[in-house]
């Protein structure tokens, strides 16, 4: 089989070159501003499952796109296209948009001025040197630990190793274009177990820049088997109202819905419950939330934001208040406030927490409902109604006495903010936002 | 060869100077020893989306998309590769990729093509250009103003107009060359309305394998159909102004007509994709011929409905699809098949091969699944409640197809009191176990319908379009998860 080839540092140069070629053509044809992206990504996929290979996928991608204004309209095209025809055309359709969108005050590029001009190295492009038949043996080796950790292991739903390179240049007709190369790599493992007429499945996973640096291989499996071998004889438990844990890996979703709900495109749209709460207690006290861009090597990292602005550290919440807001160059001219360098999202969120591990936490609950699984969407951004499908364990005595499935969890994401009694030192690390297992006090468990 | 075979080969081979007759070589050099199937999938996209909101048609966005998929099969062994450029080279590169999953094998063959007719469900024209820019901008507004003069309490209107054109080609080793022209519609409206410091947001849209003049034409009120998406969202946010916490536990649910069926595509379709059921990790895995679902239930997926958003003439693998029976008076009847699960469970294909692009793997996915009628009136339905909810309307759901447990979350529901609609209550999520929710249907009505055509459908990071249906039925038992007593 043949090795992946390398997308890395040295397509940075062409890919800046087609940018401006970009950005000039779009000035010929009429455009007064405009702002380009152009990428490439190169990826190796491999499946095996039942001790035996079902997908390899070589994967390779390419393509631009160009937002573009004329005075204050704007239009956008993207295409896989390559070549001079492709891009006199892809130029062509947004500008046929944009000659036909309405004025909107608050369009445009950021200010020239607020451009980013010292841009950290943030050593994101870790090759991974690993063949098919490498990649294979390693999926086969986490497999084959989940299958000899348990007899009731009795089926897979697929083991994946995926490692993937990608080179990305942005750039405006400030005469602003940078760019970078990123790796990723991961290995996950699903599994089924079998017990007394009942299937479970469960998973686990690890994801680096590093590939080197992923968990030892038969550890994931191990943990895949372990997580489906421990749901099995599952049942709902009766409706009441307990304290909640969330498990970090799920707690990452509670503060990605609160970063959906200060984000500027939601707020503008008044389509957010935590609109105009600029200034006020959301959160208890002890709670502090960090943004911090520039992480060597961290999943989330990024010099500068998807208007051009450099990213930089800040608090959103500090002392349980609310500080800012997460704002694009767009959605803060509506809302009649500065970016904050967060058009495209928030890089690298980091959760205050205390000593307390996820066993801790669950001696601290008493009595409860431990979160490890959460289905469907269940989440009403207008109102902050929150109501999701559940599995986990029951906690009685500060310990876990059996596994749950079939139940609701519901209650209203601002009286759950509030009501976070405690976040855990067991830190979820393959996530953009670092967040232990999070405790809250109350909400209503609906079940048999 | 057809017309739309020709039209499509000419459109996406030609530019890379390539004809119908490079593509045995090709073939033959993907299916070497141990390659037991093998095919091309080349694919050309255009799509647009146009979005009004604050009054102003603020941003459109033009997309093209091409590329062609090489997929070699040994066994169960999958080898795939993508390449944006459609030319010889490149053709080879990812034949080369792909077939490199094979091991020693007997040589493989590669038959001579032959194209079956093959009925259109859809016209092949391109639905972005049947009217103008100006227009489309023209009737982006016209829904706006129209909308906000209908209620004072409304403080934001969101309106938006996508479209797709697909053209594919799909030719295989065993013979089959396949082309298909699909085009692809949608108009949503989104509504925030206020009372009294509360908000609420209402949502509506529709669609399908048609064109935009579909939003424009008349339905019913004397008034375009896109209008009448405006005033359903606006209908929904007003009901949600007067909503109650929802019950908590286990009860009676009714669900609604049309888009409720999104509750079938969860409880008992993913469950009966191909695939799930060969890998055994299916919750109806083995039960085939066995009762899964009360006698009330047969259900289809139907991929051969004219203009649908679920529909093709042919799937992704160049195979034409049907119309098949997957649940029958509650007995389990057939699974949905792609040519690899087919080939492997020694069954026939039913033409449920799809996937999201041509740098994607196909894999049995539904078309358009509904429940059929039953014999009930729906208000003898709702009369045969003493306390219970009744979902007129969903967002989405999910389903773990291996415990069988599914959610699904209400956008517009109502208690149902004394055998009576009452007050209408917050989303929820509804929870059940797919083979025994579907036991517990009690009644089923009368009243089938299918949904408006927005649906989408997700499975393994791959999205295709689908559609869903249902007549109103009861489920005599499933867990509400409110907050309220």
């Amino acid at each position: 089989m043949s090795a992946v080839e390398i997308v890395g540092p040295q397509a940075v140069p062409q890919l800046q070159a087609q940018v401006e070629q970009i950005i000039a053509e779009a000035k010929k044809q009429g455009a007064s501003a405009c702002e380009v992206a152009v990428s490439v990504e190169q990826g190796l996929s491999t499946t095996v499952r039942q001790r035996e290979v079902e997908t390899v996928e070589f994967n390779r991608d390419q393509g631009f796109g160009i937002t573009l204004y004329v005075g204050q309209r704007k239009g956008s095209a993207s295409t896989s296209a390559s070549g001079e025809a492709a891009i006199r055309e892809t130029v062509a359709a947004a500008l046929a948009i944009a000659k036909h969108a309405s004025e909107d005050d608050c369009s445009g590029l950021a200010d020239a001025a607020l451009m980013a001009t010292e841009l950290p190295q943030l050593d994101l492009y870790h090759p991974w040197a690993i063949s098919p038949e490498q990649a294979i043996e390693q999926a086969l080796v986490c497999e084959a630990a989940a299958f000899a950790a348990d007899t009731r292991i009795k089926n897979a739903d697929g083991t994946t190793l995926n490692t993937h390179q990608g080179c990305r240049v942005y750039g405006n007709s400030h005469g602003f274009v940078s760019g970078y190369a990123s790796t990723r790599h991961s290995l996950s493992c699903v599994m089924i177990a079998e017990d007394g007429g009942q299937m479970q499945r469960d998973y686990w996973y690890d994801v680096n820049r590093q590939g080197e640096l992923l968990s030892d291989a038969a550890s994931i499996g191990l943990r895949a088997a372990q997580r489906s071998v421990s749901r099995l004889g599952a049942r709902p438990v009766p409706t009441c109202e307990v304290p909640v844990l969330f498990s970090a890996e799920l707690a990452t979703g509670l503060f990605g819905n609160f970063l959906a709900a200060i984000s500027g495109g939601n707020l503008y749209r008044k389509s957010s419950f935590l609109e105009g709460t600029l200034g006020q207690q959301l959160f208890p006290e002890w709670m502090k939330l960090d943004e911090r861009p520039h992480i060597p090597r961290a999943l989330g990292s990024a010099a500068f934001d998807g208007d051009g602005l450099a990213t930089y550290a800040k608090s959103f919440v500090e002392g349980g208040e609310l500080l800012s807001y997460v704002l694009g160059t767009y959605s803060g001219r509506k809302l009649g406030m500065p970016s904050t360098a967060n058009a495209g999202g928030v890089h690298n969120l980091f959760v205050s927490h205390g000593e307390e591990d996820q066993q801790a936490l669950i001696k601290r609950m008493g009595r409860g409902l431990l979160v490890t699984e959460l289905m469907g969407q269940g989440l009403n951004m207008v109102t902050g109604d929150y109501s999701r499908g559940a599995g986990g364990y029951w906690v009685e005595n500060g310990e876990i006495q059996f596994p749950v499935q079939e139940v609701t969890i519901a209650g209203n994401l601002r009286d759950m903010f509030k009501q976070i009694v405690a976040v855990g030192s067991d830190l979820e690390l393959r996530s953009n936002i670092r967040t232990g297992s999070v405790l809250i006090e109350r909400m209503t468990v609906a079940g048999s | 060869m057809s017309e739309m075979l020709l039209s499509v080969s000419e459109h996406v081979l030609s530019p890379g100077g390539l004809t119908i007759d490079h593509l045995p070589s090709v073939l033959g050099e993907l299916v070497g020893p141990g390659i037991d199937a093998a095919d091309l999938y080349f694919q050309s996209q255009v799509s647009e989306t146009w979005v009004l909101e604050d009054g102003i048609v603020k941003e459109g966005s033009f997309n093209l998309d091409q590329g062609v998929g090489v997929r070699a099969q040994s066994g169960e062994k999958t080898g795939f590769a993508y390449s944006n450029a459609i030319t010889a080279e490149a053709l080879s590169q990812a034949a080369r990729a792909a077939r490199s999953i094979a091991r020693a094998g007997q040589q493989g063959r590669v038959q001579a093509f032959s194209s079956s007719a093959v009925t259109a469900l859809y016209a092949p024209d391109n639905p972005l250009d049947v009217i103008g820019r100006a227009e489309k901008v023209e009737l982006l507004k016209q829904i706006d103003q129209a909308t906000r003069a209908l209620d004072t309490r409304i403080k934001q209107v969101t309106v938006s107009l996508a479209g797709v054109w697909d053209r594919v080609l799909v030719a295989s080793n065993d013979g089959s060359l396949g082309a298909d022209v699909r085009p692809l519609v949608r108009f949503n409206v989104s509504v925030i309305v206020e009372q009294n410091g509360r908000r609420e947001r209402g949502g509506h849209g529709g669609g399908g394998r048609t064109d935009y003049r579909y939003f424009l034409a008349k339905d019913g009120l004397n008034e375009s159909r896109a209008m009448g998406y405006a005033r359903e969202a606006l209908r929904q946010a007003l009901v949600n102004l007067e909503a109650i916490p929802a019950p908590a536990g286990s009860m009676p649910v009714v669900m609604g007509a049309g888009w409720s069926g999104v509750l079938l595509h969860e409880a008992v379709g993913h469950g009966l994709e191909g695939d799930f059921n060969r890998k055994g990790s299916s919750a109806y895995s083995g039960r085939m011929g066995e009762m899964v679902a009360s006698s009330l239930c047969t259900i289809v997926d139907d991929g051969t409905l004219a203009e649908r958003r679920g529909s093709l003439s042919v799937d992704d693998e160049g195979t034409p699809t049907e119309c098949t029976t997957l649940i029958e008076n509650g007995v389990l009847k057939g699974y949905m098949q792609d040519k690899l699960n087919a080939r492997l469970m020694g069954v026939a294909c039913t033409g449920n091969g799809r996937r999201e692009s041509y740098a994607h793997l196909p894999m049995p996915r539904m078309t358009n699944t509904y429940m059929l009628a039953g014999e009930s009136d729906p208000e003898e339905i709702i009369r045969s409640v003493k306390r219970g909810i009744y979902c007129a309307n969903l967002g989405g759901g999910q389903v773990d197809i291996t415990s069988g447990k599914f959610v699904f979350s209400t956008s517009e529901a109502y208690l149902i009191e004394d055998g009576k609609i009452t007050a209408p209550v917050k989303g929820a999520t509804l929870i059940g176990n797919g083979p025994e929710a579907m036991s517990r249907v009690s009644m089923v009505g009368n009243d089938l319908a299918l949904d408006s055509g927005v649906g989408t459908c997700g499975k393994d990071g791959q999205s295709v379009p689908v559609g869903v249906g249902q007549p109103t039925l009861k489920i005599d038992a499933i867990t509400v998860g409110g907050t309220g007593a």
